[in-house]
């Protein structure tokens, strides 16, 4: 029996998609606990629906179609990659960056006219909640933006590495559904 | 499916590889041994700094308000600081960089043929985060108000303004250390968990890897799981903290319960993670030197994942008295009397090892074995505490304080020296003493109980924990002379580990070089080279054959039968 790396036991899985599904999982874990304890104090309290409603939802649906475009606009990186295509990985890795800064101007606009109109992260429970979850939200949205910018960079050199962009788009597509769940936590209810 | 034949080919192709220098060698290694001595290292040294914080803080409350030896005068101030940092350098800086930082680096690859971990380089990354994690933590005694004195579980209101405990700075450097921390074993558990799962050698299944490796992975997956929560509820505080929110203040509308409820749904699968890698230790040295194969392995690996899914539905025992809805009490207490299921499964199944064995009382076995019995006492006490009508007259006291040191004190202690007497050969290529490592298990023994025993009497008293000063209540003065009993016993415990530091050292420099399987066992790192080279296995990896734990099979010549030995002629 031949006993080199390539007759091992351990499964035929890239390993860098098993550490992801895991990094994910204490991911879940993370906003899980965010959003069971805004469950629960909402649950607990009363007078938050009033809150809620000096959110815009327009704006947060528009920003919610972005969001998931550039999910979409990930895929077909990744279907480049299958294809063997660098022109279209670059054209789509560069949407979805593309995507994910107008998601957080977007964020930042909603920010600030929120502050103007005087609701701080200290003007009550709710938005306490509001600012925390969105915040860990877009610093996550941040995270993905700069993996993504970097996978931009390197595919200039050609298609190396090209498993990179299938863990990227996991994750993306993780923050993604974070911010589904969110968006009507947050503003629909 | 992109061809893992490649990735997997990458260590092979840099079996040849160029010296590296003294930098990447020693200290910015991505070798999994390296690393694993360099977590040894930082575990140790904490061990230093939380052992002393303990005998500053025994001395206060045998004689309250007097000069501490080597230190100074103490006071109810400085004794809060003494009692956090206590516990969190103890639980998150010693317990968890030695027993899985430590040893799940060092025995992962090694235990299932793999060349190193699957992310080397996150490997290294993992330390270094917690290397600045330990910084910062210990940074936080010199930064003006001194450091965090609001309890190992930080409980809001006292945590949530600076105001309340006077300390503002300490304790958000506190809170940043923890997520340092937390970052770091993410990262290690992310890689454990993606070694084991990718990288095992040829034969070896599932269910042919040692104990301790399964013990090891289910502690990775619980941290990986129950921390999520706790990180969220550290966001929320320090938005409390710094930004003003009141998440967890009733003025603001904020509910300082919901703090208990993260953290300890954190906290007590936390526990099972100091804990698994200690009764994983204990489960490889207790067939080598008993020279049987282990009971119940099966049975161990489900009780292990039982006992790992049941600690995530137990939080709130530690909660009965919080003002939580009372009716949470019985369910809690049910599920936390059934944990002790899985657990008895454990201990029987070491004790069934043991029966019909041929011991041999070496110094990892003596520990093992202080660990089956010390581990006995904390899982029975913990029954008390566990169901409620009893827990409400016995909660934070010292009752609990002596609980969770025998449980505790026993995994990390007891465990973690059976770990490290059991594989320094591997690990350093050199033995220990016998005789000194006897000497320093026997006076380990003796004053862990003149300690810790004791401190049962006077919870039952009714002392209560994180008191400064028991001279200060009438109805504690009769209980003194066993604080004062307890405090020279704690001194003596800590003198007690000086032929453990004189052993480890001489061990190092003069030790005799230890062969590759002095202690004769089956498990795969034995067949390594003592200590291992650079990449593990020269040209071939390992193949495995069978379990872990085949002594005294008549297939062998001799009476162990290691797992990469492949036998031919089984007829005669």
């Amino acid at each position: 029996m031949e006993t080199t790396a390539a007759t091992r036991a351990g499964t035929d899985i890239l390993p860098g998609k098993v550490g992801v599904w895991w990094f994910l999982a204490s991911e879940v874990m993370l906003f899980g606990g965010l959003i069971g304890s805004f469950i629960v104090s909402r649950l607990g309290s009363s007078g938050w629906s009033g809150e809620a409603a000096h959110l815009s939802v327009p704006v947060a649906a528009i920003n919610t179609l972005v969001l998931l475009t550039s999910s979409m606009t990930m895929v077909m990186a990744f279907g480049a990659v299958e294809k063997g295509d660098p022109r279209g990985l670059r054209t789509y890795l560069f949407l979805t960056v593309l995507l994910g800064l107008t998601f957080l101007g977007i964020k930042a606009y909603e920010y600030s006219s929120e502050v103007a109109a005087g609701f701080t992260p200290v003007t009550g429970l709710f938005w306490s909640f509001y600012y925390t979850m969105t915040g860990l939200h877009a610093l996550h949205v941040l995270a993905g933006i700069i993996t993504n910018l970097a996978l931009f960079v390197m595919a200039r050199r050609g298609l190396r590495n090209q498993h990179r962009v299938e863990l990227a788009g996991l994750y993306w597509h993780f923050v993604d559904i974070v911010w589904i769940f969110l968006f009507p936590l947050l503003y629909l209810t | 499916m992109s061809d893992p034949v490649a990735v997997l080919a990458i260590p092979e192709a840099s079996l040849h590889h160029e010296e590296l220098g003294f930098w990447r060698t020693y200290l910015f290694s991505t070798e999994h041994k390296t690393i694993g001595k360099q977590y040894l290292s930082l575990g140790l040294f904490m061990t230093i700094v939380g052992g002393f914080l303990a005998y500053v803080m025994r001395w206060q409350l045998a004689y309250p308000d007097t000069e501490v030896p080597g230190w100074g005068f103490v006071g109810p101030e400085f004794y809060n600081v003494l009692v956090t940092m206590h516990g969190t350098i103890m639980v998150f800086f010693v317990a968890m960089p030695i027993l899985l930082g430590a040893f799940g680096n060092f025995l992962i690859p090694l235990m299932i043929g793999a060349r190193d971990m699957a992310f080397p380089r996150l490997n290294m990354l993992s330390f270094w985060t917690l290397f600045v994690g330990t910084l910062v933590l210990l940074a936080s005694f010199f930064v003006p108000g001194g450091a965090a004195s609001a309890g190992w579980t930080g409980y809001p209101p006292l945590s949530a303004k600076a105001i309340y405990t006077g300390v503002n700075w300490g304790l958000n450097l506190w809170i940043l250390a923890h997520a340092i921390e937390f970052a770091s074993f993410l990262m290690g558990g992310v890689n454990f968990l993606t070694t084991a799962i990718t990288m095992r050698a040829p034969g070896m299944t599932f269910f042919r890897l040692p104990l301790v490796v399964w013990q090891l992975l289910t502690a990775a997956t619980l941290f990986l799981l129950s921390v999520g929560p706790l990180i969220a509820g550290a966001v929320m505080l320090l938005m409390d903290r710094i930004a003003g929110t009141s998440f967890f203040l009733p003025e603001g509308g904020g509910e300082p319960l919901l703090w208990q409820h993260l953290f300890w749904f954190f906290g007590h699968p936390e526990v099972y993670v100091i804990l698994l890698p200690a009764v994983g230790f204990v489960c490889e040295v207790l067939p080598v030197f008993c020279r049987k194969p282990l009971f119940g392995y099966r049975w161990i690996i489900y009780s292990t994942i039982t006992a790992g899914i049941l600690s995530f539905v137990v939080w709130a025992h530690h909660m009965f008295l919080s003002g939580m809805d009372p009716r949470l009490a019985m369910p809690f207490s049910i599920t936390t009397i059934l944990i002790s299921v899985p657990f008895a499964i454990l201990v029987f199944a070491m004790i069934a090892t043991l029966w019909g064995g041929s011991i041999r009382f070496t110094t990892p076995m003596l520990f093992a074995l202080g660990f089956v019995s010390m581990f006995i006492v904390g899982g029975l006490t913990g029954i008390f505490n566990g169901s409620a009508p009893a827990d409400i007259y016995i909660t934070d006291t010292y009752f609990v304080v002596g609980h969770f040191h025998y449980t505790l004190f026993s995994a990390v202690v007891f465990g973690g020296f059976a770990g490290i007497y059991f594989w320094f050969p591997k690990m350093f290529g050199r033995m220990m003493n016998e005789t000194l490592g006897k000497v320093h298990f026997w006076l380990t023994l003796i004053f862990f109980n003149a300690t810790f025993f004791p401190m049962h009497i006077l919870g039952l008293g009714g002392m209560m924990r994180r008191i400064a000063n028991p001279m200060q209540y009438q109805f504690l003065q009769p209980l003194q002379p066993i604080n004062v009993f307890i405090t020279f016993s704690a001194i003596l415990l800590l003198v007690a580990q000086i032929p453990f530091a004189v052993n480890f050292v001489w061990g190092l420099v003069a030790g005799t070089p230890a062969e590759r399987n002095p202690w004769e066992a089956n498990t795969l790192e034995w067949a390594a080279p003592s200590p291992p080279p650079h990449l593990n296995w020269g040209e071939a990896i390992p193949t495995v054959h069978r379990g872990p734990y085949e002594y005294s099979s008549p297939e062998g010549p001799e009476d162990w039968l290691p797992q990469d030995r492949l036998v031919v002629a089984r007829s005669s």
